[in-house]
C-alpha cells in the first residue's frame, strides 16, 4: 500500500520530468527488459518461476510488478495517460472494454495465426471471452475462477451438520431453503442461543453463520448475490454477454435474491454491511467470527492458510434452476506504447503455453486454463489432504455463466453498488432501490 | 561585464526579479499552465486514456448542474469541513493558549504535533483496524466501558464524523502550533495590564487574546477549511472497507475529490472531472475572500 502511493505521486512526477533518465523503466543497450504488471501477490512467485525459464530461452528480461487491487487499475490508467504503461499486464473482463475502446492495447490475432497458437487447449469459452466487438483478440486465457464457499469444519460439528448437508443445500428466496437453515444453525449469540433456537439476539451475535466480500465493488454481485439470482434463472444482461447494453437490474428475480439477503441480515445470519467495510470477511473468518463464507477460487489460499482452523469447501446452494456461478478469466494484455512488441508478444505466448501454465498448477494458488495444467494442481492439492471440487463441479455439470463483459462497466458499478448497499442497510426495498439504479444503468449505457 | 553587475546590483526591482525566478519558474511549470490546461480541458471531452478530447462547449458544466451525485458529494464535503474545522479550530485553539500561558516546553510542542508526521495514508489504514466494527480496538474498549460497539467507517450517519475526528487528531496540534506561534507576537505588558485592570483568565481570554489572535485565526481558518476541501486520500483508504469501493456505504462519505478522481481516472472522463475542479476552485476562491473580509484577517489591532 505504501509502495504503491509512493508510486502513485511518482508516476505524474516522471510524466513531467520525461527527460530524466532515472525515471525510464527500461534497460539501455541491446538488452530488453518487460514491465509485467499483475495484482494477486499470492501469484508472484509461479510467474517469477515462468519469467525466469522464459529469460533463459530467449534473452528477454522480464520485471514483476505487484500492486493490490484498489490501486492497480488507477495506476494503470495513469501510466496509459503517461504512455508509460507496461509493455505485458493481466486483465480482467471488468476492464479491457475500456482499453479496447480507447485504443491502448495491442490486438494480437495476427500474432496468433502467425504462430499457429492452438487455442482449443484451454478451457472452452476461455478464448472467446478476449475477442472484441470489433472481431479482434486481445489476450490470452492464463487462468479462470468459479465462485463458492468456505466453511469452518469445527462450527459445523458444532451446530451438528455434516460436510454433505452444506454440499446438498437447496436455496430458494421465500423460505431460503435449507440454506437458510444451514445459515441459522451456524449463527450464535453472545448468550450461546443459536440462530434457530428461540430466544436468539441478532442484535448481539457472537458468530455469524455467513458472510462475503463487500458487494459493492462490482456490478456482477460475483462473490453475493449474482450467481443466487442466477439460479432462479436471472440474467443479467438481456441482449447477450458478452458486449450487451441492456441490463436488467429491475427484474424480479433480483429483487427477491436481496430482499433474501437483507433479511438474513435483520436476522443475525449474515453479516451486516457495516463489518464488510471494515477489514473483511477473511479477517473474520480467521477470528471465529464467520462460520461460512462466499468467495472465488482465487481466495482458496487465504482460508488454506489459516492456521489453527479447519477449513472445508462446498459449492453454492442449489436453487430452483440449479447451482450456478459465474465463470470469469483473465489473460495478459500487451500494452500499445510497448517499444517491444514482438518480445511482449513472446512473453504473452509463453505465459499461456502449457509450460508456464504446468508452472501455475503446480504452485495450486489458481486454477490454469489448460485442463492438464489442472491436473497436476489436484495432484498437488491432493498430496496436501485439499479438496477443491467445490470449484470446478460447476465445469462438469456446465452451470456456470460469464462474467459481465461491457462497456462503461465501473459506472455501472457505481450506480448498482451503492443500491446494493442501501437494500443491505434495510433502508429501502430491493425492488424500489434496483428500479431506480436501473434508470441510472440506462443513461449510463446511452438507452 | 563587471560593469554591467553593477548596474543590476544597485537596481532593487533587478535583483528581486532574479531571486523570484526559480519560484515563479516552478509556479508557471507546476501550477498556471496546468491550471489553465484543466481549465481547457473542462470544455472539452477529454479522455486519459485516449490522451485527447474534443471541444464540446459549456456541456461538462450542464451536465454537472443536473448531476446529483455532484451536488451530494458537496454537501458531504460540506458537513465534513463544517464538523472538522469547528471541532479543530476550537481545539486547537484551546490547547494553544494552554501552552501559552502554563508551559512553553519544546517537549509537549513536539508530542502534539506527532499525528502530523504520519502519512496520511497510513493514518487511514491505522484507523480502519482500530476502527473496525466487530475487530478493532476501539469497540472493544467502548464495550469495555459499557457504552457499546459503534459502526463508525460502516454507518452512513457515522461516517463523516468519524473522517472529520480522524482528521482532528491528525491536524490539531499543528493547528495548535500555528496558533501558538501568533499567541508569541501578543506583546506580554497587555497581560500585565489585563491583570492589573483585575481581569480574570476567562476575561482576558475574550477581550486580550482572541481580538489580537485574529489575523493570524483568520490565516489558519483559510488553511484548514482549504485543506479540508481537499480531503482525499483519508477517504480513499479508509472507507469501502478493502477492496470496496471507496465512498462508501450507500455514497454516504462520497466527498468532493473522490468523486473528482473516479470520474478522472475510474470512469476516463477528465473533462467531466476538469469542470468539477473549476467549480471547486471558484468556490473556495470565495470561501477564502469571505473569511478573510469578516475577520479583517489582512489588517492587526496591534499596530
Amino acid at each position: 500500500m505504501k509502495l504503491s502511493w509512493r508510486r502513485r505521486i511518482a508516476v505524474p512526477m516522471c510524466a513531467a520530468l520525461l527527460l530524466v533518465a532515472a525515471c525510464s523503466g527500461t534497460g539501455d543497450g541491446d538488452k530488453v527488459t518487460l514491465d509485467y504488471w499483475l495484482w494477486d501477490d499470492r501469484q508472484i512467485p509461479q510467474y517469477q518461476e515462468c519469467a525466469d525459464a522464459f529469460t533463459a530461452q530467449s534473452g528477454v528480461e522480464v520485471k514483476i510488478t505487484q500492486y493490490a487491487w484498489e490501486d492497480y487499475w488507477s495506476n494503470l490508467n495513469t501510466q496509459f495517460a503517461a504512455r508509460r504503461a507496461p509493455d505485458v499486464f493481466t486483465d480482467h473482463l471488468a476492464f479491457y472494454p475500456s482499453f479496447v475502446q480507447n485504443q491502448v492495447i495491442l490486438p494480437i490475432n495476427e500474432y496468433v495465426e502467425r504462430d499457429n497458437v492452438d487455442l482449443g487447449q484451454y478451457y472452452p469459452g476461455l478464448a472467446e471471452l478476449w475477442v472484441g466487438q470489433d472481431g479482434k483478440r486481445y489476450g490470452l486465457p492464463k487462468d479462470w475462477d468459479t465462485i463458492a464457499m468456505a466453511y469452518n469444519s469445527t462450527m459445523l460439528a458444532a451446530a451438528g451438520l455434516s460436510r454433505e448437508d452444506v454440499w446438498n443445500a437447496t436455496w430458494n428466496p421465500s423460505d431460503g431453503g435449507t440454506f437458510e437453515d444451514i445459515i441459522a444453525r451456524l449463527s450464535v449469540d453472545e448468550n450461546g442461543v443459536r440462530g434457530n433456537e428461540p430466544g436468539f439476539d441478532a442484535t448481539k451475535v457472537a458468530v455469524y453463520g455467513l458472510s462475503f466480500d463487500n458487494p459493492s465493488n462490482s456490478a456482477s454481485g460475483q462473490t453475493s448475490w449474482g450467481n443466487f439470482a442466477r439460479s432462479l434463472g436471472f440474467e443479467l444482461l438481456a441482449d447477450g454477454n458478452p458486449w450487451g447494453t441492456d441490463y436488467q437490474f429491475d427484474d424480479p428475480r433480483l429483487a427477491q435474491t436481496l430482499d433474501w439477503f437483507a433479511r438474513m441480515v435483520k436476522a443475525g445470519y449474515l453479516t451486516p454491511l457495516a463489518d464488510l467495510q471494515g477489514v473483511g470477511y477473511v479477517s473474520l473468518f480467521e477470528a471465529g467470527d464467520v462460520a461460512l463464507t462466499i468467495n472465488g477460487s482465487w481466495a482458496i489460499s487465504s482460508f488454506t492458510g489459516i492456521s489453527g482452523a479447519e477449513v472445508g469447501f462446498a459449492p453454492l446452494p442449489t436453487g430452483p434452476q440449479g447451482r450456478w456461478s459465474i465463470y470469469n478469466g483473465l489473460a495478459d494484455a500487451i500494452s500499445a506504447n510497448t517499444a517491444h512488441r514482438d518480445e511482449a508478444w513472446q512473453w504473452v505466448k509463453y505465459l499461456a503455453s502449457a509450460e508456464c501454465q504446468n508452472v501455475v498448477g503446480e504452485k495450486a494458488v489458481v486454477f490454469p486454463a489448460i485442463p492438464a495444467s489442472l491436473k497436476i494442481g489436484e495432484q498437488v492439492r491432493e498430496q496436501a489432504g485439499l479438496d477443491v471440487s467445490a470449484y470446478t463441479t460447476y465445469l462438469e455439470s456446465q452451470h456456470t455463466f460469464l462474467y459481465p463483459v461491457t462497456v462503461n462497466f465501473d459506472q455501472v458499478t457505481q450506480a448498482v453498488g451503492a443500491a446494493v448497499d442501501e437494500i443491505l442497510l434495510g433502508n429501502r426495498p430491493a425492488a424500489e432501490a434496483l428500479t431506480a439504479a436501473q434508470k441510472q444503468v440506462d443513461s449510463i449505457m446511452g438507452r | 561585464m563587471s560593469e554591467r553587475w553593477q548596474r543590476v546590483r544597485h537596481h532593487p526591482g533587478a535583483v528581486a526579479a532574479l531571486f523570484l525566478l526559480p519560484a515563479g519558474f516552478g509556479f508557471v511549470v507546476f501550477y498556471l499552465w496546468p491550471a489553465i490546461r484543466a481549465l481547457w480541458m473542462s470544455f472539452t471531452d477529454y479522455n486519459v486514456l485516449r490522451g485527447s478530447g474534443d471541444w464540446v462547449g459549456l456541456q461538462n458544466y450542464q451536465d454537472l448542474a443536473a448531476d446529483p451525485l455532484f451536488w451530494h458529494s458537496m454537501r458531504v464535503t460540506a458537513l465534513y469541513v463544517v464538523l472538522n474545522i469547528g471541532v479543530q479550530t476550537a481545539l486547537a485553539l484551546a490547547m494553544a493558549v494552554m501552552m501559552d500561558r502554563l508551559t512553553r516546553s519544546a517537549l509537549v510542542r513536539g508530542v502534539l504535533v506527532l499525528p502530523w508526521l504520519i502519512p496520511q495514508v497510513v493514518v487511514g489504514l491505522l484507523w480502519l483496524w482500530m476502527l473496525d466494527p466487530r475487530l478493532g480496538v476501539v469497540n472493544h474498549l467502548l464495550d469495555w466501558v459499557g457504552i457499546g460497539g459503534q459502526d463508525f467507517f460502516g454507518s452512513p450517519a457515522q461516517v463523516i464524523p468519524t473522517l472529520a475526528g480522524v482528521n482532528t487528531w491528525r491536524f490539531v496540534g499543528y493547528t495548535a502550533l500555528l496558533i501558538f506561534a501568533g499567541l508569541q507576537m501578543i506583546p506580554r505588558h497587555l497581560y500585565e495590564a489585563a491583570a492589573l485592570d483585575g481581569a480574570g483568565e476567562w476575561r482576558t481570554f475574550w477581550r486580550v487574546t482572541l481580538p489580537l489572535l485574529r489575523p493570524v485565526l483568520a490565516l489558519v481558518l483559510v488553511l484548514s477549511v482549504v485543506g479540508s476541501f481537499q480531503v482525499f486520500d483519508l477517504v480513499q483508504v479508509a472507507t469501502g472497507g478493502i477492496g470496496g469501493q471507496p465512498g462508501g456505504p450507500a455514497n454516504s462519505s462520497l466527498v468532493i475529490y473522490v468523486y473528482i478522481f473516479r470520474h478522472a481516472f475510474n470512469f476516463n472522463n477528465a473533462g467531466y472531472a476538469a469542470a468539477m475542479s473549476a467549480v471547486l476552485a471558484v468556490l473556495l476562491a470565495a470561501v477564502t475572500f469571505f473569511i478573510m473580509r469578516g475577520l479583517r484577517g489582512s489588517r492587526s489591532d496591534l499596530a
